[in-house]
């Protein structure tokens, strides 16, 4: 296939992801910034949001002071911010409508009814106030093309590459949310104990759309090393840093046999996965939970790097 | 739809009976189900010009405008014989020239022509077919008359409407629909691939690549590429795709540069080649041109073919048909005043309410004056135009065109419709699917049927009676 359309099938989907990942940041923080100020971790909450979403230089620059009504408007609805919610769904529908040929009809009517509907979206319906129904519908949009992806595709390079994306994206995100709030995960912090860990527990589990999932998992109350282990290293969890390598490797291995050829995108994804797969939580302690992510934040890129150099240009 | 004596043509019958019966809500509830299958579907067009109409679509008018059978026998004769005259004439300009030198057209109109490409003189093109998809704008102006009102050779479009308006009338209007038979259209994708793998060049065998080349998405026809890519099973590649390297074209892809044989391209000769054409053109691929001189690659429509369709060509086309067939032409041309004639201008100035004059080069409805429309003060404009550059322009009566019953709001009220038939030619000959787009104009009293004019389409049946 075509380099462009396998590029613009990678970065569709990856702005997709991310608009469905940034949703769930800010319902998160959203609740967190309800309760009541005993409860609040020192600082804002909405300093947090805007650090895990890596938009906080981008926020300084249009704002003076991160308020609930500040961050919510940059995050989901700014034109300013070319990674708002809003703009994630108009790159995606932009790379979508460059790459009509390679979607199947369900795709395209969800991500093009998505746009129109936000076209139709006003003042009113973009605002603060109605955060929540906007993020129920954003995170609609992404599983129904997701979904149709999934189920109408054919299974050839275009659905890899498609995957791909999503991956590559979704490990990104799950690593910056362990990124942002490692210091609170740390064995030690549970020291502090009480309502205000559980709820910033909860908060992280949310924004990766976990929290019921680590009571099936784990069958106990939070701790900081399970919530680690599980966004981590478990296999069972769908966003997962072990799961998301799991895909990619697939991805790239399917990729690799359609061309007959391995390349270095492979050699690196295999290497990451490995090591995910064969670590345990107390190692990735000892070498420092913050050292092990942002390693893994850099070598993510780097793939994602390596497969665009393989294959999209 | 109704005949010199006041009654129902043959073809509309069953229409007319079947909008007396609609109830009045009907109309209004399947314009807004069509434009909503349009919305969704994404197909749009840009108007160029109008920042906030990025993306529109175009007005489609559910009453189908009726042909019947026999009629079409006889227009898709005299639009072969029009197409063959088409590509006869442009193989001569390109070649030997015989049409200059017997003065049947006047040579500067070749060479002052700007679409003219003294590039192809002595370029041989596959099967000597330079356009390869024509669309032939025609006008019905009494029972037996049609009406050439220009000739489309360079990238004409439209043909995704007229593939859309008949998927919409099949789900929408199912009862009027099934009381008919109808011509079908839907193999036009089809028979535009078999075409264009036809002139694929000898190396390229039995199963050559055959790509179509947009300008991207920002172009009016977008949708039209898209569609048409898709339907066909090629890939749609941009400028940026393709490469050229030792005269052979290759598309970039995931795996490997691939050979590309035939280029289907919807950008216009200027933006092809930036080392031959407009050197600032980001659109085209560099080297291009060489590769097809050399063979290596087909382009449809060929390169140069606009020196066959401007309006001062087009005066002369019953002359070139007569030269090149030895046939009388089937499809007559709208009388026009050639206004670089002294005489002929002057009849021009001196009844200019009653004309339309166009621009030579002019396409789209742009730039041009309708006589009994226009305000007086626009008329002194051109009267200005006309008599500081007069070889520029052409000069036709108002037509009294058909009309056919439409749906506009208030009601069912006769709108003027032209018809553009898609004519392919390929190794094997000319191939039309019957019928074609009609464009409308919905304006009460219009004559300008562009779609960036504000006309709308409408399916076009071609009905045994």
């Amino acid at each position: 296939m075509l380099s462009r359309t396998a590029d613009n099938l990678f970065w569709l989907s990856r702005y997709v992801e991310r608009a469905d990942y940034f949703a769930r940041v800010l319902e998160a923080t959203s609740r967190l910034a309800a309760l009541p100020a005993a409860y609040s971790a020192p600082g804002n909450e909405w300093v947090g949001a805007l650090a895990t979403a890596g938009c906080y230089d981008a926020f300084m620059k249009e704002y003076d002071k991160p308020t609930a009504e500040s961050v919510i408007q940059f995050l989901a609805f700014s034109d300013k911010n070319p990674f708002s919610i809003r703009q994630c769904l108009e790159t995606a529908r932009f790379n979508a409508r460059a790459v009509r040929t390679a979607l199947t009809v369900e795709m395209w009517e969800t991500i093009n009814g998505a746009w129109l509907e936000l076209q139709r979206m006003d003042k009113s319906t973009l605002a603060p106030a109605r955060l929540t129904r906007f993020t129920e519908w954003v995170k609609d949009v992404s599983l129904r093309f997701d979904g149709s992806g999934y189920r109408t595709m054919l299974r050839n390079d275009a659905y890899w590459f498609s995957r791909l994306g999503i991956f590559i994206e979704r490990a990104d995100n799950t690593a910056r949310i362990l990124d942002v709030k490692y210091h609170i995960l740390l064995p030690e912090t549970s020291a502090v104990g009480g309502g205000l860990d559980y709820s910033q527990w909860a908060a992280i589990l949310r924004s990766v759309n976990a929290l019921t999932a680590y009571h099936w998992v784990y069958r106990e109350s939070l701790r900081p090393w399970l919530i680690a282990d599980l966004l981590i290293l478990n296999r069972e969890l769908p966003r997962s840093l072990a799961s998301c390598y799991r895909e990619i490797v697939d991805g790239l291995d399917n990729l690799a046999g359609a061309y007959g050829r391995q390349g270095r995108g492979q050699r690196l994804a295999r290497a990451l996965h490995n090591s995910l797969d064969s670590g345990t939580i107390e190692k990735v302690f000892q070498t420092g939970l913050h050292e092990f992510v942002t390693h893994f934040i850099s070598d993510n890129q780097r793939i994602g790097a390596a497969i665009s150099e393989q294959y999209l240009i | 739809m109704v005949g010199p004596d006041g009654s129902i043509r043959a073809p509309y019958a069953d229409v007319a009976k079947w909008l007396e019966a609609a109830p009045p809500d009907q109309l209004e509830r399947l314009r807004i189900e069509s434009e909503l299958l349009y919305r969704r579907g994404g197909i749009t067009f840009a108007v160029y010009g109008d920042a906030a109409g990025e993306e529109r679509i175009i007005p489609f008018d559910i009453v189908p405008r009726m042909i019947s059978t026999a009629e079409w026998a006889r227009l898709e004769l005299g639009l072969k014989q029009r197409v063959r005259a088409l590509n006869m004439y442009l193989a001569d300009i390109y070649g030997k020239q015989r049409v200059l030198k017997e003065k049947i057209v006047p040579e500067d109109l070749v060479w002052q022509n700007p679409a003219f490409r003294p590039e192809m003189a002595g370029v041989s093109v596959p099967h000597d077919i330079y356009v390869h998809i024509a669309g032939i704008d025609i006008v019905r102006i009494d029972a037996d008359d049609y009406y050439v009102l220009e000739d489309n050779a360079r990238t004409p479009s439209g043909v995704s409407y007229m593939l859309g308006g008949r998927e919409i009338s099949i789900r929408l209007m199912g009862d009027l629909y099934g009381a008919h038979r109808v011509a079908p259209v839907e193999d036009y994708p089809n028979e535009l691939v078999s075409t264009l793998r036809s002139i694929a060049p000898k190396a390229a065998g039995d199963d050559p690549v055959v790509v179509l080349l947009t300008p991207g998405q920002f172009n009016s026809a977008y949708y039209e590429h898209s569609f048409l890519a898709d339907k066909m099973g090629v890939e749609l590649v941009e400028g940026r795709d393709l490469l050229v390297r030792d005269n052979f074209v290759y598309m970039r892809t995931t795996e490997r540069p691939k050979r590309v044989d035939v280029i289907y391209r919807r950008i216009d000769d200027d933006f092809l080649d930036p080392l031959v054409f407009r050197p600032d053109s980001l659109l085209g691929v560099p080297g291009l041109f060489n590769a097809y001189a050399a063979k290596n690659v087909a382009l449809a429509n060929a390169v140069g073919t606009g020196a066959a369709d401007d309006k001062a060509i087009y005066t002369y086309m019953p002359e070139i048909v007569k030269f090149f067939l030895g046939e009388e032409p089937i499809l007559k041309n709208v009388p026009t005043w050639r206004c670089r004639n002294p005489n002929e201008l002057s009849h021009v100035l001196a009844h200019l309410p009653e004309l339309v004059v166009k621009e030579v080069h002019g396409s789209g409805g742009y730039g041009m004056l309708v006589g009994p429309a226009a305000r007086a003060a626009e008329i002194e404009r051109f009267r200005g135009l006309l008599k500081a550059h007069p070889e520029n322009y052409i000069a036709q009566p108002t037509l009294a065109l058909s009309a056919c019953p439409s749906f506009v709001g208030s009601g069912v009220a006769p709108r003027h419709v032209d018809l553009r038939p898609f004519c392919l030619t390929g190794a094997k000959g000319v191939k039309i699917v019957p019928g074609g787009l009609t464009r409308v104009a919905l304006k009460e009293g219009s004559l300008v049927v562009n779609s960036s004019q504000g006309g709308g389409t409408k399916d076009t049946w071609v009905v045994d009676v």
